[in-house]
C-alpha cells in the first residue's frame, strides 16, 4: 500500500468533489433568493418601498386597510401596529435551514454558511464517510487476510495537515470579513434604542426622542391566535423601529442575563447588567421580526419573546407621537407622556455605563 | 516470589496466592486501594449516574415532544409538593436541564473515562503494580460519590422560584447569585466543587504514575495511546479544574457572603464569571473526548490487526489539542458583547483545532487502510464513533465562525453539535471502550450479538435525536426551552421518537450485562487475538488482584517505536 499514491490521487480527485457538491449546493442557496419576490406579493408597498420616504403613506395605508380591527386610536396618532400579514421573520414549519434573511448582515451571514460553510463540511463529512466505508468493504478479513504494516507515510500526514489548514484559510477569509461588518458602527444621528432585558419583560427605551420606555410582554396563546400572530413570539408591544435605516442598538440586562436575538435579522446580543453592548440594526423592509430571549434567565426565559416591527420613516414617527415622545428638533418634553404600561420591577439605574437617559439634542452619544 | 518465566503472571492465579488474596467486602470496596477495584467503582457509580441522567433527558424530550407544558406538572409537583404553579414547572424545566448537564458531564464521562477506564488500563498498559497514591486514588473516588449526592439533594430544597437549581450547567452569575435564593443552587455549586476536587487529585495520581511507574523499557515514545491520552487529560485537569474551584468560590462569597465579584453594582462583572468557566469549560470538553480518542486508537489498532498509523502524530495532535484547547474559550461567549478583534482572534484560533483533530480522524482511517479488520463489537462503535464525531466536529466548524455563531448561539444547532460530539463521540468511545474491556474486567465474555444489536439502536436513535436538532437551531430554536412556538413541533416532535429508539437499545445494553454475569462464557486472557498487543492481554481475565510484581520488561523492536508493536517479556 503507498499512502502517497492514494494521497496523490485524492488531490487530483478533490476539485472535482467539491465542484459537484457546489453544484449541488446551488439549489439550496437559490431557495434563499426566491424569498423576496413571495414577499413582494404579499406586501407590494413595503418591499418596493422599504426606504422610500416619499411613498411613506403606501405601506402604512395597506396595514391600516387589512388589520381592521386593531386600527382604533389610528386615526388621532397616524400610527397603527403593523397587521399579521406584515409577518416576515418567523420560523417555518419543518425547515431544514435559516429563516429568511432581512438584513444586509443575515444575506452576508446566510451566504457565508450556505456557500461557504455548507457545502465545505457536507464534503469533509462525505470524504470520512467515504474513506469508512471504503475500508470497511476493501481492508476487512476476508478480503485482506494479511494486514500491512505500514504505519508511516510523511507526505500523506503532511497533506492531511496542511489540506485542512488550506481549507481553513479559506473559510476564515470571509468569516473574518462578516466579523467586521457586524461591528460596523452606525451613524452619528442614527436613531438610538435602549433595550432592556428584565424578569421576563423587554424594555425598549427611546432615548433620542424623549426617553420613554415601552415594555413588551408575551401575549397568552389565545390572545396571540386571535391577533393572527404565532403563539410563544407574539408580545403586547413591539419593538417599532425605522425600516431601511440604521439603528444604534444598545442592550442591556436590569437583573440577570438575557439576550436580545433576532434570527431573520442575524442579530443576538446578551443584555448583561452593568453593561451597555451596542450593534447596529438595520433592517431592509418593512415588517415583524420573531425572536426571543437567547440567554438562560430564570424561570419564563421560554415566555419573554422578542417583536421587531420596522415600519417607513413617517409611520415610526407617528409612533414616537403616539406614545408621547419628541422627534429630532422639537424640544424635548419636559416628562415623557406615555408611561410605561407596567413599571419594571428592578432599574439599572446606578449600573455602569447605564447612565442617565441622553436627551433628544444629543444624538449619537458614545456607549 | 517465583514466577512464571514466560508470561510472568498470566497463569499465577492458581498458585501464587500473595497475588491474589482480596480483603473482606467492606474493606475491598469501601476502604479500596486497588486501582481494578477503584475503575470498577467508577464504572459503576457512572452507569448508575447515566440512568439518573438518562431519565432526566427522557423527562425532557417527553415534555418537548409536542407544544405545551404536559410532564413538567407531575415533576414540579413531586419537586414542590401540592399542585405546581406555571412558575413552579417552568423553572422545574431548568432544574432537569441544569441536573442533566451536571449529571453527564461530571458523573457519567468523567468518572467512566478517567475514573474507570483510566484506573483500570493506565497502570495495566503502563506495566505498574498500581497507581502512585493508591488512597489518594480511593479519596477522588469517594468525594465523587459525596458530590453527587450533593448535587442529588439540591432539587429538594428551596432554589428561588421553586425548589431546584434553575441555572444550567454553566452557573450564570448573576442567575446563580442574586438571582437564586435559596439554599438548591448551593448544594448544585458544592456539588461541581467536590467533583473539582477529586478530579485534581486524581490528575496527579495519573501523572505521577505515568511519569515514574512506566515498566523498564516503556518510554513515553512506546507507551500505548489510550495512557497518553489520560496523561494529556490529566494535565487539562490539573491546570482547568483549579480556575473552576476559583469562580466557584468567589460564587458562593457573592452569594453568602456579600462579595460582589460578579455583581456591577458592587464593581464586578457577570462576563469575569463566563471567562473564568469557559477557561475551565473549553479545556473540560477535551477532557471528555481525549480519553475516547486513546480508546479508539487502541481498538482501531487492534481490530485492523495493524499499529497504529502515525503513532507521534497521533500522541501530540493529542497535545496540540490540548495546548490549543486552553487558548480558544471565549467562543463560548460570542454573544456577550466583546470586541471585534477579540472575536477575530478566537474565531481564529478555534478553527485550528480541527487541525489535529482531522489528523487524528485520518491516522485512525489510515490505521485501518491495508488492515484486516474484524467487526467485533467494540470495532462498530468506534466506527460510529469516527463518524458522528466528524459530524459534530464539522458543525464545530460553523460554529467557531463568530459571524454564524451571532445566528446560532444558544439555539438547538449548539446543542446539536455538542451532543454530537459528547453524547455520540464521548459515549460511543465509551461503549466501544466497554465492550472491549468488560471480559477483561469482569472475566466473562458478554454476546457480540446483543452488543451489535445495541450499536444498531444506539447509532440509530441518537442521530434520529439529534440531527434534527441542527434543523430547529437554524430555525432559530432557542435552547433551555420548556415549550415552543408550532413551527417548531415536527422536529421535535421526531427527535423525541429517536429518544425511544435510543432508550430501547439501552435495554439490550443491560440485558447483556445479565447474560454476561450469569451465563457468559469465561474470558481468556486474550480474547481478541493477535492484534490486541498491550501489556493488559498479557495479564488473565480479569487480572490477578496485584498485577506486575515482577515489571515487565518492554523490548524495543526496532522497526517501529509504536507501543502497539512493543512486546512484554519476562525479567530474569
Amino acid at each position: 500500500m503507498k499512502f502517497g499514491d492514494i494521497a496523490r490521487k485524492w488531490l487530483h480527485v478533490l476539485p472535482l468533489i467539491a465542484a459537484v457538491l457546489a453544484l449541488t449546493s446551488l439549489p439550496q442557496v437559490s431557495l434563499a433568493q426566491p424569498a423576496p419576490a413571495e414577499t413582494a406579493v404579499q406586501a407590494p408597498a413595503a418591499s418596493a418601498q422599504s426606504v422610500n420616504v416619499a411613498d411613506q403613506n403606501a405601506a402604512p395605508a395597506a396595514a391600516a386597510e387589512a388589520s381592521g380591527p386593531t386600527a382604533q386610536g389610528a386615526a388621532a396618532s397616524g400610527y397603527t401596529p403593523l397587521g399579521p400579514e406584515w409577518i416576515k421573520g418567523q420560523p417555518t414549519p419543518g425547515a431544514l435551514g435559516f429563516q429568511k434573511q432581512y438584513s444586509n448582515i443575515g444575506d452576508e451571514g446566510l451566504f457565508m454558511h450556505d456557500v461557504v460553510l455548507l457545502p465545505v463540511i457536507t464534503a469533509v463529512t462525505l470524504l470520512v464517510l467515504a474513506l469508512l466505508l471504503w475500508v470497511i468493504v476493501r481492508y476487512n478479513r476476508r478480503r485482506n487476510p494479511v494486514p500491512s504494516k505500514t504505519s508511516h507515510n510523511t507526505l500523506i500526514e503532511v497533506i492531511w495537515t496542511a489540506v485542512p489548514v488550506l481549507i481553513l484559510v479559506v473559510i476564515a477569509i470571509p468569516s473574518i470579513t462578516l466579523l467586521a461588518h457586524q461591528y460596523q458602527s452606525p451613524p452619528k444621528d442614527a436613531l438610538t434604542v435602549k433595550v432592556t432585558g428584565y424578569q421576563w419583560y423587554w424594555g425598549y427605551a427611546y432615548p433620542d426622542n424623549g426617553g420613554f420606555e415601552v415594555i413588551s410582554n408575551m401575549l397568552p396563546e389565545e390572545e396571540a391566535l386571535k391577533r393572527g400572530e404565532p403563539s410563544h413570539l407574539a408580545v403586547d408591544n413591539r419593538l417599532v423601529v425605522p425600516a431601511g435605516e440604521p439603528i444604534r442598538l444598545q442592550v442591556t440586562g436590569a437583573d440577570v442575563i438575557h439576550s436580545f436575538a433576532v434570527p431573520s435579522l442575524w442579530f443576538k446580543i446578551d443584555a448583561v447588567p452593568g453593561r451597555l453592548n451596542e450593534r447596529m440594526l438595520f433592517i431592509k423592509e418593512p415588517g415583524i421580526y420573531y425572536g426571543q430571549c437567547s440567554e438562560l434567565c430564570g424561570a419564563r426565559h421560554g415566555y419573554m419573546p422578542i417583536a421587531v416591527e420596522a415600519v417607513p420613516r413617517a409611520q415610526f414617527e407617528a409612533y414616537i407621537r403616539s406614545q408621547g415622545g419628541t422627534l429630532g428638533g422639537e424640544e424635548a418634553a419636559p416628562a415623557p407622556a406615555a408611561a410605561p404600561l407596567q413599571a419594571p420591577e428592578s432599574s439599572v439605574e446606578g449600573a455602569p455605563g447605564a447612565g442617565a437617559a441622553p436627551t433628544a439634542a444629543a444624538p449619537g452619544t458614545e456607549a | 516470589m517465583a514466577t512464571t518465566a514466560d508470561t510472568f503472571q498470566a497463569h499465577t492465579e492458581e498458585h501464587h496466592h500473595d497475588a491474589d488474596h482480596k480483603p473482606a467486602f467492606f474493606a475491598r470496596w469501601f476502604m479500596s486501594t486497588n486501582h481494578k477495584d477503584i475503575g470498577t467503582l467508577y464504572i459503576i457509580f457512572a452507569i448508575f449516574a447515566g440512568i439518573i441522567g438518562g431519565a432526566i433527558s427522557g423527562l425532557m424530550r417527553w415534555e418537548l415532544a409536542e407544544p405545551g407544558l404536559q410532564v413538567l406538572g407531575q415533576v414540579a409537583s413531586w419537586l414542590n409538593g401540592g399542585q405546581a404553579d406555571f412558575d413552579q414547572m417552568t423553572h422545574t424545566w431548568n432544574v432537569l436541564i441544569t441536573a442533566h448537564g451536571l449529571i453527564m458531564v461530571f458523573f457519567v464521562v468523567m468518572p467512566a473515562t478517567m475514573g474507570g477506564f483510566g484506573n483500570w488500563f493506565v497502570p495495566l498498559m503502563i506495566g505498574a503494580p498500581d497507581m502512585a497514591f493508591p488512597r489518594m486514588n480511593n479519596v477522588s473516588f469517594w468525594l465523587t460519590v459525596a458530590g453527587f449526592c450533593s448535587l442529588m439533594i439540591s432539587p429538594f430544597v428551596p432554589g428561588g422560584t421553586a425548589a431546584g437549581p434553575g441555572i444550567g450547567w454553566t452557573l450564570y452569575a448573576p442567575l446563580s447569585t442574586s438571582g437564586s435564593v435559596g439554599p438548591a443552587v448551593d448544594f448544585a455549586i458544592f456539588s461541581v466543587h467536590i467533583a473539582g476536587a477529586a478530579s485534581i487529585m486524581s490528575a496527579i495520581n495519573f501523572i505521577t504514575t505515568i511519569f515514574n511507574m512506566r515498566a523498564p523499557g516503556m518510554t513515553l515514545h512506546k507507551m500505548p495511546l489510550f495512557a497518553w491520552s489520560v496523561l494529556v487529560t490529566a494535565f487539562l485537569l490539573l491546570l482547568a479544574l483549579p480556575v473552576l474551584a476559583a469562580a466557584l468560590t468567589m460564587l458562593i462569597t457573592d452569594r453568602n457572603f456579600g462579595t460582589t465579584f460578579f455583581d456591577p453594582a458592587g464593581g464586578g462583572d457577570p462576563i469575569l464569571y463566563q471567562h473564568l468557566f469557559w477557561f475551565f469549560g473549553h479545556p473540560e470538553v477535551y477532557i471528555m473526548i481525549l480519553p475516547g480518542f486513546g480508546m479508539i486508537s487502541q481498538i482501531v489498532a487492534t481490530f485492523s490487526k495493524k499499529p497504529v498509523f502515525g503513532y507521534l502524530g497521533m500522541a501530540y495532535a493529542m497535545v496540540a489539542i490540548g495546548v490549543v484547547g486552553f487558548i480558544v474559550w471565549a467562543h463560548h461567549m460570542y454573544t456577550v458583547g466583546l470586541d471585534v478583534n477579540t472575536k477575530m482572534y478566537f474565531t481564529a484560533a478555534t478553527m485550528v483545532i480541527a487541525v489535529p483533530t482531522g489528523i487524528k480522524i485520518f491516522s485512525w482511517i489510515a490505521t485501518m487502510w491495508g488492515g484486516s479488520l474484524e467487526f467485533k463489537s467494540p470495532l462498530v462503535w468506534a466506527l460510529g464513533f469516527i463518524f458522528l464525531f466528524t459530524v459534530g466536529g464539522v458543525t464545530g466548524v460553523v460554529l467557531a465562525n463568530g459571524g454564524i455563531d451571532d445566528n446560532l448561539h444558544d439555539t438547538y444547532y449548539v446543542v446539536a453539535h455538542f451532543h454530537y460530539v459528547l453524547s455520540l463521540g464521548a459515549v460511543f468511545s465509551l461503549f466501544a471502550g466497554f465492550y472491549y474491556w468488560f471480559p477483561k474486567m469482569s472475566g466473562r465474555m458478554h454476546s457480540e450479538l446483543l452488543a451489535h444489536l445495541h450499536f444498531w439502536g444506539f447509532f440509530i436513535g441518537v442521530n434520529v435525536i439529534f440531527f434534527p436538532q441542527h434543523f430547529l437551531g437554524m430555525n432559530g430554536m432557542p435552547r433551555r426551552y420548556p415549550d415552543y412556538a408550532l413551527a417548531y413541533e415536527f422536529w421535535n416532535h421526531v427527535s423525541s421518537v429517536g429518544y425511544v429508539i435510543m432508550a430501547l437499545s439501552m435495554l439490550l445494553f443491560f440485558a447483556n450485562m445479565i447474560y454476561a454475569f450469569t451465563v457468559g462464557k469465561k474470558a481468556p486472557a486474550n480474547y481478541w487475538g493477535e492484534g490486541a498487543t498491550t501489556l493488559e492481554w498479557s495479564l488473565s481475565s480479569p487480572p490477578p488482584y496485584h498485577q506486575f510484581e515482577t515489571l515487565p520488561v518492554i523490548e524495543d523492536h526496532h522497526s517501529h517505536h509504536d507501543a502497539i508493536g512493543t512486546t512484554p517479556s519476562a525479567a530474569h
